[in-house]
């Protein structure tokens, strides 16, 4: 039992904005009251409830190649045991108990990994059973699934959300991801998607078809949160076209558009970048059913990493450093490449800028949530910074100072005034991400939500003050005081778990029999044994 | 009784289609498996009379053992623990924890089989694949410095040669085969093409390929003992650029011969440039049934594949300092734990050497050189049959473990789990 006096409460989904009152907490719950216990006196406080990272890759087959490809990455930051803690390694790939702890100690308890091939779901789950404190789940990519493409062309709309739900079941999987939709599958004879009405080769369907097709099926399905979106074209100078054509695909359909920053460039392919973020948030602006985390790029080494092969792959070609291709049978691919984000590069610049658009032009906080999309843009260890940029305009003027001139010259961000309220950072940090993720306990302090609770000394530098919670308490227990973790617990994982016509299963078996190397019956994920805490969130 | 679609975890292809017959407490059949995945199915699962556990030759307690284990692994100053191919995921966990918590060195087998594909991967990166992916596109295979045909019988009927797949129509007549190594094994009955390389000129080659590849000039001269010719190696280099969809995989030929890690360095190039002009992927041919699997955990835990070092309380990595050849033959560990590996009987003699002086523990599901010179021996249950876990196919695809038939013997992760308790209490933070 815990009760936390005197803090001042950020508490946006329930109308809280910065009133002093009590926040009681009792197993694991937010309760309206306890009857004694610990108190934990946060005058002078900030009281949030804790973070929630709705796009990440922390987990998996994709992330771990990238942890072996790149010991330079980890050798210069490490984390040495604890008589509490494992130890392990970070740089822009932690291991799975420095991802954990990195995320708890800067008051995050939620993360989601936004890119898991369903043939990888068990190594993810594995992943997950090792990366202490932070809830989690993954999201399962099926933007290029073979067996989806051939239900599109034939017409069997039904049988491609039978299946969606018994891929979901199986795998244990949160929502539906879609990487470059079309784009992957023709990588895997080194062609790609260029548009949205580009067919995809050997299947009869479009990436259009494939948009609105899984939206639709998300729907259907009732699923907590809506198909989640990494347009075609990631990365291309002219590509904002493609993602407005995608906006416009969706036609009132509900739709996460993800990563936005690397999706909204103007130019020709090949040539320097231009903003268009301008144009790309009016359109979200007027437009309820879309919402979007931003994939924000800041300075520095980091890894790209991504289902989208051929972006790997044109990373590959522009840095020239080394470059990981995974093609995974049916469903997915993968590109991994280091990357430095330069504040004297045109482009970088470019991306940093339009990024901090994105923020400060959206209207509505609800529907855009602070991520850099880790580690593409950069780690998540850098959300604190991006809070400051958004909250301190004198701050991102001086940043302003440090980097390329004339690309920054090209944004509209040296207009932009805007500030963000501590309100605000709540919102976009963890009770927009909450509501967007459809989790109803995460993101409030309301009574009933989970007691992940983050108390903040208050700090002019906002970059120190969420660098650096004073406590974190995760499920009611404080596990962070001071950026000490004080206990080594394990989290839940979420997944989803549709209902089906098991009719379907005949002809995903014959599917297996004639192109997987795997049974049918050894695909799915033994629940018990890989997902020891798990909560199933229901569908609608 | 007879349980289908168990996974066969005795080498780098864990095919999952095996249907295994249980009579009378033992397995009796094992339907689909490869000779060698057969041997392994019918020699584990037969009952044993050996003890669960030893300490210097005699029966002992379970308890006596992990606590004698225990002691020796706490009191050393640098302890060893390698092996870990032949284990379940769940095992390799256990270990890793244990070596962070007595502050050692871990390593793999990786290091000694494929250890130099690993570091290539961290200098050029990786272009692949999962083996389905083969199955469904690839036209053209190589294999180099690899017999399959005797070391991954299945491999070739299964994934790589004779499926066939959505855009292998034919299966085998829609794909070349290419076999290249340094003498005609009985793999190169299956191949089209049997290139035979003179011993310790694969990089030579390998060199000359990627030139070719990107259109240079080479000439007769440079070729001199490598044992072919420009013509065939124009022509295989024509090949490659030709296919739709190759595969390289390559094999300890390679990864083992003179010039290791520059030898695969210089096929993942080869491969990386191939993809300029067309699709073309590489795949290392794991060989245990789980070593890509310790890779893969260690590469989680730790961040890195293998040669692990806690010493400082955090993980190091260096091939070379970290490995278990040179910690041991330059006598510098002293006390080892060995799992699921019998390394007195494959590493070299010097190393084997310190092996013996130092106390060991060793995890073997049955008696081997290693289990003979160790102070305190654990008799444990096979995983993937009498315990359940996670195995990593050589592409990386996780499958998981099952038990079809129960043993009195703890698993590795039941044993490891207790040591690490015990090393707990010992040597409380």
């Amino acid at each position: 039992m815990v009760r936390i006096i005197n803090g001042e409460v950020y508490d946006p989904i329930n109308g809280i904005n910065g009133e002093v009152r009590d926040i009681c907490v009792q197993d694991g719950q937010i309760v309206a009251d306890v009857p004694g216990g610990q108190t934990i006196d946060a005058s002078g406080m900030v009281v949030m409830p804790a973070g929630v990272d709705m796009h990440s890759h922390i987990a998996g087959s994709k992330v771990n190649l990238a942890r072996k490809m790149r010991p330079e990455d980890h050798r210069n930051d490490v984390l040495p045991r604890t008589s509490i803690t494992r130890s392990g390694t970070g740089g822009s790939v932690p291991s799975t108990f420095t991802t954990g702890y990195r995320y708890a100690v800067m008051g995050y308890t939620t993360a989601f990994d936004a890119a898991v091939p369903p043939l990888g779901a068990r190594h993810a789950h594995e992943e997950f059973t090792d990366t202490p404190v932070v809830d989690k789940g993954f999201f399962a990519l099926m933007g290029n699934n073979e067996f989806i493409m051939q239900r599109i062309a034939a017409k069997r709309h039904e049988q491609a959300r039978d299946y969606v739900a018994w891929l979901l079941q199986a795998t244990k999987a949160y929502a539906v991801k879609l990487v470059n939709p079309g784009g992957v599958e023709l990588w895997k004879f080194r062609g790609n998607a260029h548009t949205l009405d580009d067919e995809v080769a050997g299947f009869g369907v479009t990436p259009r078809d494939i948009i609105q097709t899984l939206s639709d099926v998300s729907t259907e399905l009732g699923l907590p949160h809506p198909v989640h979106i990494h347009c075609n074209n990631l990365g291309v100078a002219g590509n904002w076209e493609t993602t407005l054509e995608t906006m416009k695909a969706l036609d009132g359909r509900r739709g996460h558009l993800t990563h936005i920053q690397f999706h909204s460039y103007g130019g020709k392919p090949g040539g320097l970048f231009t903003s268009k973020a301008a144009e790309l948030a009016e359109y979200v602006n007027t437009h309820p059913n879309l919402t979007v985390d931003v994939g924000q790029v800041m300075f520095g080494d980091t890894t790209s990493m991504t289902g989208d092969g051929p972006v790997g792959y044109m990373l590959y070609q522009i840095t020239g450093r080394k470059w990981a291709n995974v093609d995974v049978e049916n469903e997915e691919g993968c590109g991994i490449v280091p990357v430095e984000y330069k504040d004297k590069n045109h482009v970088h610049t470019t991306q940093w800028a339009i990024g901090l658009e994105w923020f400060l032009l959206i209207n509505d906080p609800w529907r855009i949530a602070l991520t850099t999309d880790h580690p593409n843009g950069a780690s998540f260890v850098s959300y604190p910074r991006i809070i400051r940029l958004l909250m301190d305009r004198e701050f991102r003027r001086e940043m302003m100072k440090q980097v390329h001139q004339k690309a920054l010259a090209k944004t509209h961000l040296p207009e932009l005034d805007r500030e963000y309220s501590l309100f605000e950072i709540a919102i976009i940090t963890r009770a927009g991400p909450a509501k967007l993720l459809g989790l109803k306990n995460k993101g409030h302090l309301g009574i009933g939500a989970d007691a992940d609770i983050t108390i903040y000394d208050k700090n002019d530098d906002k970059e120190k003050m969420f660098a650096c919670p004073r406590y974190v308490i995760k499920d009611g227990r404080v596990m962070v005081e001071d950026g000490h973790i004080r206990e080594d617990v394990y989290g839940r994982t979420f997944f989803v778990s549709p209902a089906y016509d098991p009719a379907i299963e005949a002809d995903i078996r014959e599917h297996f029999d004639k192109y997987y190397t795997v049974r049918f019956e050894n695909y799915p994920v033994q629940l018990e044994h890989y997902l020891p805490r798990h909560t199933v969130v229901p569908c609608n | 009784m007879q349980v289908d679609n168990v996974v066969c975890a005795f080498c780098g292809c864990v095919c999952d289609d095996i249907s295994v017959t249980v009579e009378n407490g033992r397995i009796t059949q094992a339907k689909n498996a490869c000779v060698i995945g057969k041997a392994w199915f019918l020699s584990h699962g037969q009952p044993s009379d050996r003890p669960a556990a030893m300490i210097d030759g005699q029966p002992a307690s379970l308890d006596d053992a992990v606590d004698t284990a225990a002691h020796i692994l706490t009191q050393a100053r640098y302890p060893l623990i390698y092996g870990l191919s032949s284990t379940s995921c769940e095992a390799q966990r256990q270990a890793v924890a244990l070596a962070e918590a007595i502050g050692g060195c871990i390593d793999c087998c990786t290091s000694v089989c494929h250890g130099p594909s690993g570091m290539a991967v961290q200098g050029i990166g990786e272009p692949t694949c999962t083996l389905g992916e083969v199955k469904n596109r690839a036209d053209l295979i190589v294999y180099w410095g690899s017999n399959p045909g005797e070391s991954h019988p299945r491999h070739m009927p299964r994934y790589a040669v004779t499926p066939k797949g959505m855009f292998i129509p034919r299966g085998r007549k829609d794909r070349t085969v290419v076999l290249i190594d340094v003498r005609p094994t009985p793999s190169a009955r299956a191949a089209d093409l049997f290139l035979q390389v003179n011993p310790g000129k694969d990089f030579e080659l390998l060199w000359s390929l990627r030139a070719l590849v990107k259109g240079q000039a080479i000439d007769e001269a440079g070729l001199a003992n490598t044992g072919l010719t420009l013509a065939q190696l124009t022509d295989l280099a024509e090949r490659m650029k030709r296919c739709r969809f190759g595969v390289l995989f390559i094999g300890q030929g390679l990864t083992q011969s003179r010039g290791k890690h520059l030898n695969t360095s210089a096929a993942f190039m080869l491969v990386r440039d191939l993809n300029s002009i067309t699709k073309f992927a590489l795949m290392p041919m794991r060989g245990h049934g789980n070593v890509t699997g310790v890779d893969n955990v260690l590469g989680w835990q730790t961040g890195y594949p293998f040669g692990v070092n806690f010493s400082l309380g955090y993980p190091r990595f260096n091939p070379g300092e970290f490995t278990v050849v040179d910690v041991l033959s330059r006598n510098e560990a002293d006390a080892a734990l060995i799992v699921a590996s019998d390394p007195a009987a494959s590493l070299p003699r010097k190393a084997v050497r310190r092996l013996a002086e130092v106390p060991t523990i060793a995890l073997d599901t049955h008696e081997s050189e290693t289990t003979r010179i160790a102070r305190v021996a654990f008799t444990t249950a096979t995983a993937g049959i009498s315990a359940e876990g996670t195995a990593y196919r050589m592409d990386n695809v996780p499958l998981h473990l099952s038990n079809v038939l129960p043993s009195s013997y703890p698993s590795d992760e039941q044993v490891l789990g207790r040591i690490l308790a015990r090393v707990k209490e010992l040597k409380p933070w």
